[in-house]
């Protein structure tokens, strides 16, 4: 076994309705989903947020896009209109959830998302200089 | 028959210049999903100021992309612009119609949405309006109710079709009902045909994001998408059994693929097995999904559930004013100083009599995103510059706006070396309005018999 955060095996989304955050997590195979169903539970997402999350967190399955929603109450400070925090609309939440770190079999250990090559950013960046 | 139906608008704000691209590969129609729980609050403040407002305004400039198209008989527009004043929109729809010599095109305006005037007789009728969220009973409401509006379903859609429109506003419709009217007018899907009406749903809630099921918000190898500064927005290829195509116009960047589609599938939906939308329960978790390359993703089998009695309502109430203000930190020990000047600001402001019922410091840089989850290791390695980010919430106006004066004489009388503005305004503005969303349910039964439809013709 070894400790890896899930962002080198998911991806992610968020979204808000009220003062409830949606987070779902995407598993790159089914080898992947069947760990995060084993791994990622609603009790860890709860104590991973901490203070972050007020409410119960919901867990919900979706094997057919190997994909877990979770339901997050009380996360956004109040909701959308009534939020003081910067990320009102909890954005961000989907990468905060990926930082989570969980025990992976070994042979999936080795594996990471590849990281951003964004040269064409610096292209385009460096052509608005004079 | 394939119905091509294009998802031309995502929120309030979004851009109408890749609607040409959706119009130039064809679609019989293009909708406009406009609305979000914070569109309704932001409109809601606009028809405080202006009782002719209250729609998203940039509703003329996508009819001014797409009505050349609606006139040549080319595509049909269903938006939800309407806000909490369909009535105002469709005027300024047909304004915009005369200006640009279009005629003889009909627009059609759903009303009934808007539960604001009668929420008493809603309360008399057996509608309880507790709080979804909190469970907490409507006396309990903090405040006046600011606006109170149903999501109705795609009938009334149908409806407008029905009676010959080529533009339908309405207010506040569910997002994905926008698409799932057209799809059940055109290819007769009943109102108790649950898959169809829950593989419409689906469609819709693909679409209704816009760019966001294209490669837009990706958390995949983002970089990878072409042209991302030309992001398309998104078709869908809908057959009279249900099953769809989602792809994008071929002249643009963006990305539909598999991992594309499953991001927005899942994108604010609560239970997948479960999607509560007016007029179906819809079960995204039945659905299959194939990748036929070439940016095209077949979705089939989707299955539905009978709809709920209710339709969902949101109510807004007023919950006090906001400031903010930031400032940054150099190195070194940039943490430490911001919080420190947090502290101190905060102490200056209480010296000031000043009265704050809820504070929000943020260090940027440090765990302003991330709080909690931000690992010890990342919390070891001292940053080189931080952002201080400080709101408060007050009770009125004017001592929202007095809190954020109580920062500018710290940038020489705070302790703390290195204290700098973070571009112009470091005080922060002269107050926000807040508003709390008090989400609910309504039976059905007393919204319905209020809905109505009607067509005029521009002249």
């Amino acid at each position: 076994m070894a400790r890896l955060a899930l962002r080198e095996l998911c991806g992610y989304r968020a979204g808000d309705k009220g003062d409830t955050a949606d987070v779902a997590v995407f598993a790159s195979s089914e080898e992947v989903y069947d760990l995060i169903v084993r791994e990622v539970t609603a009790e860890r997402v709860k104590e991973h947020f901490g203070s972050m999350v007020t409410g119960e967190v919901v867990r919900y399955e979706a094997r057919n896009v190997l994909a877990l929603n979770f339901v997050l109450r009380g996360a956004l400070g109040g909701g959308g209109p009534r939020s003081l925090r910067s990320d009102n609309l909890g954005k961000t939440l989907g990468g905060a959830l990926v930082r989570l770190e969980i025990d992976v079999p070994e042979r999936l250990a080795a594996f990471r998302r590849p990281r951003p090559d964004v040269s064409w950013a610096d292209e385009i960046l460096r052509d608005g200089r004079p | 028959m394939t119905v091509r139906i294009g998802g031309g608008q995502g929120f309030y704000g979004d851009t109408p210049r890749a609607v040409e691209g959706l119009l130039a590969e064809g679609v019989d129609y293009l909708c406009l999903e406009a609305l979000a729980e914070l569109t309704l609050a932001i409109l809601q403040k606009d028809r405080q100021r202006d009782e002719t407002r209250g729609y998203t305004r940039d509703l003329p400039l996508y009819l001014g992309a797409a009505l050349p198209a609606v006139a040549e008989g080319r595509t049909k527009i269903v938006t939800n612009a309407g806000g909490i004043n369909p009535a105002a929109a469709a005027r300024a729809a047909i304004d915009t119609a005369r200006q640009m010599g279009v005629t003889g095109i009909k627009v059609a305006t759903v009303l009934g949405d808007d539960l604001m005037t009668r929420l008493a007789s809603l309360r008399s009728a057996g509608a309880s309006l507790e709080s979804m969220e909190t469970g907490e009973p409507f006396d309990a409401l903090p405040g006046e109710p600011l606006f109170a509006a149903a999501y109705l379903g795609a009938r009334p859609i149908v409806e407008a079709l029905e009676q010959g429109a080529d533009v339908v506003i309405t207010g506040r419709v569910a997002d994905a009902a926008l698409f799932l009217g057209p799809l059940a007018y055109e290819h007769g899907w009943a109102f108790d045909d649950w898959d169809r009406l829950a593989a419409g749903t689906l469609v819709g809630h693909l679409l209704e994001c816009s760019g966001q099921v294209a490669g837009g918000n990706y958390s995949g190898e983002w970089w990878t998408i072409p042209h991302p500064w030309d992001l398309p927005y998104p078709i869908a290829e809908v057959e009279a059994d249900g099953s769809a195509v989602i792809t994008k116009p071929k002249a643009s960047g963006g990305r539909v693929s598999f991992d594309t589609v499953r991001h927005q599938l899942l994108y604010e939906v609560h239970d997948p097995a479960a999607y509560l939308a007016p007029d179906v329960v819809a079960d995204f978790a039945s659905a299959t999904f194939d990748d036929l390359g070439s940016d095209r993703v077949r979705v089939t089998r989707v299955r539905g559930k009978p709809a709920t009695p209710t339709y969902k309502a949101l109510l807004a109430y007023h919950a006090g004013w906001a400031g903010e203000a930031r400032v940054g930190f150099g190195w070194p020990d940039a943490a430490e100083k911001a919080k420190a000047t947090a502290a101190i600001f905060r102490k200056r402001v209480e010296m000031a009599g000043l009265e704050v019922a809820e504070w929000c410091v943020e260090c940027w840089g440090v765990d302003a995103l991330g709080g909690p989850t931000v690992p010890e290791s990342s919390r070891a390695v001292e940053p080189p510059e931080v952002g201080l980010r400080v709101a408060w919430r007050c009770s009125d106006q004017a001592t929202a706006a007095r809190v954020g004066r109580e920062l500018v004489p710290l940038t020489l009388s705070a302790p703390p070396a290195g204290l700098t503005g973070m571009g112009r305004g470091m005080g922060g503005g002269g107050g926000t309005e807040l508003l709390g969303i008090w989400p609910t349910l309504v039976p059905k039964e007393l919204v319905d018999p209020n809905v109505t439809v009607t067509v005029e013709e521009v002249r």
